[in-house]
């Protein structure tokens, strides 16, 4: 089967996307960078979790796919406020 | 499992192929362009392709399996509806703390 054949390399990919937007929240010179790579972050670890659900053929990720969209557009809004107006919820 | 028919598994293939590539090109672009509003290009629409083009793949895949539940619909559509306004949000967020990141003045006529 050609999918399963290119899975791994699919993987690894969204790895190498993951360090790289670990590279930029390390290095980032501002704090707007951080929250940015953070939230590249988030968007390629739930890449990497629809990938291993088609690895282990179980749905049951698509959960875990979803929470990490809300949580993670949840975090980027709030951190994203608190760099604007220096306060999440006035 | 190994009865899927050809042409659905070199698309599901395909489809997991391109996505991955759009979103390596999406952080390479985080990784290495210079400036914030110009890093901001990579995540917010090659990693958002990438990400939608896995998702269909993952859907044909389950679809094909019989577990097809719309929770993959769910998924694109959330990470399709919030990507804009959290770039949206960031950007504002630079442009308060400098000031210089503000788009140029409308040219004079």
């Amino acid at each position: 089967m050609i999918t399963t054949i290119v899975l791994p390399w699919v993987g690894g990919a969204f790895a190498v996307a993951l360090l790289l937007a670990f590279y930029r929240l390390l290095r980032g010179p501002a704090l707007v960078d951080r929250v940015l790579a953070l939230d590249t972050l988030y968007v390629n670890a739930l890449a990497l979790l629809i990938v291993f659900g088609i690895v282990l053929d179980d749905p049951v990720f698509f959960e875990a796919a979803l929470l990490i969209a809300v949580f993670g557009f949840v975090g980027t809004v709030a951190a994203a406020r608190y760099l604007r107006r220096g306060s999440v919820v006035e | 499992m190994s009865t899927m028919p050809l042409w659905l598994d070199a698309a599901v293939a395909a489809l997991l192929v391109a996505g991955a590539a759009f979103a390596l090109v999406g952080a390479w672009g985080l990784a290495k362009l210079g400036d914030f509003m110009k890093r901001l290009h990579g995540p917010t629409k090659a990693s958002t392709l990438g990400i939608g083009l896995s998702l269909l793949a993952s859907m044909a895949w389950f679809a094909w399996q019989g577990g097809w539940t719309g929770r993959e619909f769910l998924v694109t559509l959330f990470v399709f509806l919030t990507a804009p306004v959290s770039a949206h949000l960031l950007v504002k967020a630079a442009m308060r703390s400098e000031p210089s990141a503000t788009p140029p003045p409308r040219p004079e006529r």
